[in-house]
């Protein structure tokens, strides 16, 4: 269990002060004109030695991503752009970051942006998120107030200027370019890749993209050393992290711990346990509506970072852990992702946009039974005629959820079917049907 | 302002910028490089939107607002029409004084968003999502995952967040809102935010974190 000194967000709960006041007293702006005047290399460097890995998804290592940056301005300006649309189901992380430890992420915001050689930084926050905003907003005005940030940030020589940027109601902005289309002013399309952002990113300018929770624990990073960070958590899966519980456990929660902790400690020692007790546990999604689900089976044992994760088929996503106890319609909740993504879908792609109307509604059917065994079968095929045949992760996905639903709870979706031939008869099937049910 | 039939009836035929939007305006394009302004867009209309609130009491887009930002930000109106039509948050029709966006998805439908959606159509007689109620208080919506799913289940009413939702306490809300009284926002239980239920189990051995925060004196209701 980690212990109360090694966490990073101190006012998680937000029950102190996240004003400049209270982000000093733990410890936020201590040093940092010392951490900039060690010079961009050496801020990158500490970082890739953290073994930080990116908080938002993908898990990619940020001092690398970081090191992507031209080292000299061919003449373009460079920006940091803060992915804030935090919109994944079951992730509620950031926001918490956002409105009640905001100066984490504002001196991160510093931090990252001269070591990339950025002067300007944007976050790009869902537009939902108002009140954590305004929060925002005023962090950002008392750091240029005391002067932590603008014309001479921290004494340092450095110029840098930091804005909020609100989205207006689209899961799509979350992927990296769509974001950036976004606050181009366009609709939020991903851009096919490469070229990639670090060369042609926000204004056809080197830019580069990381979620909220990788940017605000590298001031805290740098403070306490890279040896600090990378001692925690597991090889290759290093630091702490922030988990969202949410479901059907006794006590719904966020809360920090280390990587690899395993799943079934953390619901037991932070969330009072799966409603009912353990063995009332059904499944468990990891890390996000987009990766496959894991039955109680291997949910007994799973560790919580990125590789073990992989290895079981799933993945660590955003940390997002919704679990499902045994009076969950399991079909159904799968379905109500594939609606999700049916609704975020941009369209751009042929594959995606009919594929996740498809998936739905033939995911509609499953859930009533009205099916024939062997459309569980097509229906994973579909799934793989749409992973990896779009140009942003959105069609992958929508398919891992049923994928992972197909793999693990297969013989639930063929007893509804015999269920259904049972109880009505043989379903009239598409083909001879016009339209799906919804 | 002036209506007219031509269109569906509600169609403004023109728009004008009031002066709090103006001063709105100023500090947005402030915040792109020159050149940029199109990056405004999104703001703006969140600007249209307030204002249309402020002046009709219903937060919504029309078409010649949308023009009058194509104009400001020297735009074609087709990529304002495009953008205003691709996010779900720009009403492009009127709709009620109190928006209730209900999340349904999996995280808060596990956690009874159902019985949400149950009680928001009682209390204000509104048979399907996209309809407003007949005394134009209420309009409700089907939103998708509004990142705060460890308070599951939770309903948006305009900006602010009401969590730990169930239908009892639904049907306060709602009629708190009739009342034109809207509770604060956040956990209806009285929960410390994000923490579990009970008050939090991390975070307890530590001194000096700083002075509780400031009473939440409500911010100004800038967008």
């Amino acid at each position: 269990m980690l212990a109360d000194r090694d966490r990073i967000f101190t006012n998680l709960y937000g029950q102190h002060d996240p004003g400049l006041a209270g982000a000093r007293a733990r410890g936020d702006w201590d040093g940092t004109a010392a951490m900039l005047a060690r010079g961009r290399d050496a801020i990158i460097e500490e970082i890739k030695q953290s073994g930080l890995r990116g908080r938002g998804g993908a898990g990619f290592p940020t001092g690398m991503k970081w090191s992507f940056m031209p080292k000299k301005s061919d003449g373009r300006p460079a920006y940091l752009v803060v992915n804030a649309d935090e919109s994944e189901p079951g992730t509620c992380k950031d926001r918490d970051i956002m409105r009640h430890d905001p100066h984490k992420l504002v001196e991160g915001c510093l931090l990252a942006s001269f070591a990339m050689g950025a002067h300007a930084c944007y976050i790009y926050i869902r537009g939902e998120f108002y009140n954590e905003a305004v929060a925002l907003d005023r962090a950002i005005d008392e750091a240029y107030e005391a002067g932590l940030i603008g014309k001479d940030a921290c004494g340092s020589g450095w110029a840098f200027d930091l804005y909020v940027h609100r989205g207006a109601g689209a899961y799509i902005c979350g992927e990296e370019t769509a974001l950036l289309e976004s606050l181009e002013g366009k609709k939020g399309m991903p851009r096919l890749k490469p070229p990639f952002p670090a060369a042609v990113g926000l204004y056809g300018c080197p830019t580069t993209v990381n979620n909220v929770e990788s940017i605000a624990v590298t001031p805290t990073i740098m403070r306490r050393g890279a040896a600090w960070f990378s001692a925690i958590g597991r090889p290759k899966n290093t630091g702490t992290k922030l988990f969202c519980i949410s479901g059907h456990v006794n006590k719904p929660c966020n809360v920090e711990e280390e990587l690899g902790i395993p799943l079934r400690e953390l619901i037991d020692t932070y969330c009072g346990g799966v409603r009912g007790g353990w063995d009332n546990l059904l499944a468990v999604i990891p890390g996000g509506s987009s990766v496959p689900l894991l039955p109680k089976s291997i949910c007994d044992t799973v560790l919580m970072d990125f590789d073990s994760l992989r290895d079981v088929k799933s993945g660590l996503g955003t940390a997002a852990v919704i679990v499902m106890d045994k009076s969950t319609d399991i079909v159904k909740a799968i379905w109500r992702l594939a609606k999700f993504y049916k609704h975020e879908s941009c369209g751009q792609c042929t594959p995606c946009r009919e594929g996740t109307g498809w998936m739905m509604r033939v995911m509609g059917r499953m859930v009533q039974g009205r099916a024939d065994v062997a459309e569980i079968d097509v229906l994973e095929q579909v799934t793989r005629q749409v992973e990896g045949h779009t140009i942003c992760a959105l069609g992958d996905a929508a398919a891992w959820p049923i994928q992972g639903l197909i793999r693990h709870f297969r013989p639930e979706m063929e007893a509804r079917i015999a269920e259904y031939k049972q109880r009505v008869g043989v379903p009239v099937l598409p083909g001879s049907l016009p339209i799906a049910a919804e | 302002m002036t209506e007219t039939n031509s269109s569906n009836g509600v169609q403004p035929e023109s728009f004008a910028w009031d002066a709090e939007s103006e001063a709105a305006i100023g500090r947005v394009v402030a915040k792109y490089p020159p050149g940029k302004q199109a990056s405004g867009v999104i703001p703006l209309l969140y600007i249209v939107q307030n204002q249309m609130g402020r002046q009709t009491g219903s937060a919504w887009i029309p078409r010649a607002a949308m023009d009058a930002v194509a104009h400001r930000l020297g735009m074609a109106p087709i990529r304002v029409y495009e953008v205003a039509t691709f996010y779900l948050m720009f009403n492009t029709k009127p709709i009620g004084k109190w928006h209730l966006q209900v999340c349904t998805t999996t995280p808060c439908w596990l956690r009874g968003s159902d019985a949400v959606v149950e009680a928001c159509k009682a209390a204000t007689g509104i048979g399907a999502f996209g309809e407003t109620s007949e005394d134009g208080l209420f309009t409700m919506t089907e939103v998708e995952c509004l990142g705060a799913c460890v308070n599951a289940p939770v309903l948006q009413v305009n900006d602010d967040f009401y969590e730990d939702l169930d239908a009892d306490s639904t049907r306060q809300l709602l009629d708190a809102l009739r009342r034109d009284a809207p509770p604060r926002p956040g956990s209806v239980t009285g929960r410390q935010t994000s923490a579990p239920a009970g008050g939090p189990t991390t975070l307890t051995t530590l001194q000096n974190l700083g002075p509780p925060p400031p009473d939440a004196v409500q911010p100004p209701r800038e967008r």
